[in-house]
């Protein structure tokens, strides 16, 4: 395994990195899953991380309380760059969300049998980040209680919302996303929530997973019906994972500034988000296989095929920088190549050599097939890349506005406290929502488990 | 073992779905009549004034043109709220020891004015023009109803801007000849579209772009 020879997928490298560890039944696999759920007991280790991620939620409670009394004046945005954190975080955590999506749809459509045991929690963290999205759109207008008017419906003004706006195509690209992601992952639930009803002992917690497995039974009908949802609702994530965030890169790619008015944008956001995406689902996946001792469901094969996912399309980033580079030289636009400039040598120009460093560059060791199975190395990683890519928003839309074509209208853009506080705020939402996630809903899929044990079985026929 | 649900949480399930479906469509629904209804536009409602002056006595009953006391009307953004002083033209003989005209005659004594109570409130980031209004022959009656059956005044409508819009797309069916904008009792009539699309042409009235145009009125 470690001789350096060159991994190729075959039935040895199959045996000796498979996608469930061996020797495993139905029962066990319900077994695991379920245990953490209902019998085993809450750690010590879960109420302290419940609790300081709570804390921090509740500073951004705090911070968007003084936001909507203070108004928007408290962050540090001004006239030149009026898009700073809130923006920059938007297009984060969506992106972030996007690779919950692409493993539980794109992967299924693709038949790819690795997928099984990171979906659920992968599907669970795309809701989770677009909760935490789905705030900034709101709160970063002067006037969120006014947001209702972005929606069509028939208003006493006689009004309708301008459909060229693509931030009006976020609202829709946003909330369908939201709920689309949700009907999928309940649908997913829902025989996962009858195994649980089952095996719980108290009365109110067969009541509570009772109600909420609405009566599955498990009938050869329910299957059918089921697996065909199912194939329908990822066939309908599949489009949405790459027009919502196409959509998201639309508010830049649509305006005249340079730097954002780029053909290349959408391809290049949507392939950021994946990347972004899987270097979170990396984060969550490594130490929720460590505390619950998850090492063989989620298999020194998954955080490969993660991070060989996170290599392509790290690389595609790596293409759109170098092409964004290159255009823009190559335009012979003076604002173009000014902008260049701008991201070497000007005041942010260490955010891009940051950001070229974290995406560009560190990645590259993934080309290693030792790296990529050294799971403190992968740790590190994914978190660079979550740094990374949130520098890559940063330098989008702080460095294409603090300088953009009229010299009398440069500006600066720091980020004050309130900033600060509600973006680590929203990682305190992301946490505490995953925390309970954990604690009460299975992790991993459990029937699609059991599926996977049946197919491995029968392949050792 | 005990089954988990009796057998009635089959109805409960049931009606549950169907409810909600229905709550949620009745919700949707009432929050749009609410924001239309008088509760919210006001419409309809008399409101209590320091001096009870009826409109119904003045226009009614003694015939006196809207002119005589809302001298801005024709050529001013605002109508205008009379000043005591014209009040006081006849009020300084006529009924001159009635009680309820005292805050009228306290107001002319003191030099202070009499806080009417303004019915037709329209908010600040609307600019409104009375004259442009008279002089393109949309009469009193169309807007603010039948102010000479009015005892105390009432908004007639709701001044929602949908309202306005409506008719800024559809001029015509409202237009009248000019010397009929002061008459209070004038009603469409039968070929009234015939009739508006001429004037809106002999008026010069703009096109409904311009008329429906933001800065028309939020400027």
């Amino acid at each position: 395994m470690s001789d350096g020879k060159p991994p190729v997928d075959s039935p040895e490298i199959r045996r000796l990195t498979p996608v469930i560890g061996p020797g495993h039944t139905f029962g066990s696999v319900t077994d695991k899953i379920s245990s953490i759920v209902l019998t085993r007991p809450t750690s010590l280790g879960w109420y302290i991380g419940f609790l300081i991620a709570f804390s921090l939620m509740g500073m951004m409670t705090i911070a968007i309380g003084w936001l909507v009394i203070k108004g928007v004046g408290i962050w540090g945005i001004n006239i030149p760059i009026g898009w700073g954190f809130a923006i920059v975080n938007f297009v984060w955590w969506i992106g972030i969300g996007h690779a919950g999506t692409l493993i539980s749809a794109i992967l299924f459509l693709l038949k790819q049998k690795w997928r099984t045991s990171i979906n659920r929690f992968a599907e669970a963290m795309t809701l989770f980040a677009v909760a935490c999205a789905g705030i900034f759109p709101l709160i970063h207008t002067g006037r969120p209680w006014m947001a209702f008017y972005m929606f069509p419906y028939p208003s006493t003004m006689g009004l309708w919302p301008q459909f060229r706006s693509p931030l009006i195509w976020d609202v829709f690209a946003v909330s369908t996303y939201g709920t689309v992601s949700l009907m999928f992952w309940f649908v997913g639930l829902i025989p996962d929530l009858a195994t649980l009803r089952d095996r719980a002992v108290k009365k109110p917690l067969k009541i509570i997973y009772g109600m909420l497995s609405m009566g599955w039974r498990g009938s050869a009908r329910h299957w059918h019906r089921y697996q065909s949802a199912y194939l329908l609702l990822a066939g309908l994530a599949t489009p949405l994972v790459l027009s919502v965030h196409t959509v998201v890169s639309f508010d830049f790619a649509i305006a005249i500034v340079p730097g954002w008015h780029t053909t290349i944008f959408p391809p290049y956001f949507v392939a950021g988000a994946i990347y972004s995406g899987f270097a979170m689902v990396l984060t969550i996946a490594i130490p929720l296989r460590k505390v619950y001792g998850l090492e063989d469901f989620i298999t020194m094969r998954h955080l490969d095929n993660m991070a060989k996912v996170m290599l392509a399309t790290g690389l595609i980033v790596a293409y759109g920088y170098f092409f964004e580079f290159f255009m823009s030289s190559y335009s012979g636009n003076k604002f173009d190549v000014f902008l260049v400039q701008q991201r070497l040598h000007g005041p942010y120009a260490p955010f891009y050599y940051a950001l070229i460093l974290c995406n560009i560059l560190t990645p590259q060791l993934l080309w290693s097939y030792k790296m990529r199975h050294n799971v403190t190395v992968l740790f590190i990683m994914s978190i660079v890349v979550n740094i990374g890519m949130w520098l890559e928003r940063f330098v989008i839309v702080v460095i294409s506005l603090t300088r953009d074509f009229v010299p009398s209208a440069w500006g600066r853009y720091s980020p004050t406290f309130w900033d600060w506080a509600t973006f680590i705020g929203t990682i305190g939402m992301f946490v505490t929502l995953l925390f309970l996630f954990v604690r009460v809903l299975p992790a991993i899929s459990i029937a699609e488990m059991r599926e996977l044990v049946a197919e491995t079985s029968e392949e050792k026929k | 073992m005990a089954q988990i649900f009796h057998r009635s949480t089959n109805f409960i399930a049931r009606f549950s779905v169907f409810s909600a479906l229905f709550l949620i469509g009745i919700a949707l629904v009432a929050v749009l009549a609410v924001a239309r209804s008088p509760y919210m536009t006001r419409q309809n409602i008399t409101r209590e004034q320091p001096v009870q002056f009826s409109h119904k006595h003045h226009v009614g009953d003694d015939g006196i043109d809207c002119r005589y006391c809302h001298t801005g009307v024709e050529t001013s953004a605002v109508a205008g709220i009379p000043p005591t002083k014209t009040c006081m033209n006849c009020h300084s003989v006529l009924f001159n020891n009635a009680s309820y005209l005292e805050p009228v005659r306290e107001s002319y004594r003191s030099d202070k004015s009499i806080q009417w109570v303004k019915v037709h409130r329209l908010a600040d980031f609307v600019y409104f023009n009375h004259s442009i209004h008279i002089n393109k022959g949309v009469g009193c009656s169309t807007c603010h109803g039948q102010i000479n059956q009015m005892p105390l005044v009432f908004q007639a409508n709701t001044l929602l801007m949908q309202w306005c819009l409506d008719c800024h797309r559809n001029p015509e069916q409202v237009l009248r000849p000019k010397d009929q904008v002061f008459n209070m009792d004038w009603k469409a009539p039968d070929n009234q579209a015939e009739i508006g699309a001429e004037l809106r042409k002999s008026y010069n009235l703009r096109t409904t772009a311009e008329l429906t145009s933001c800065s028309t009125c939020h400027r």
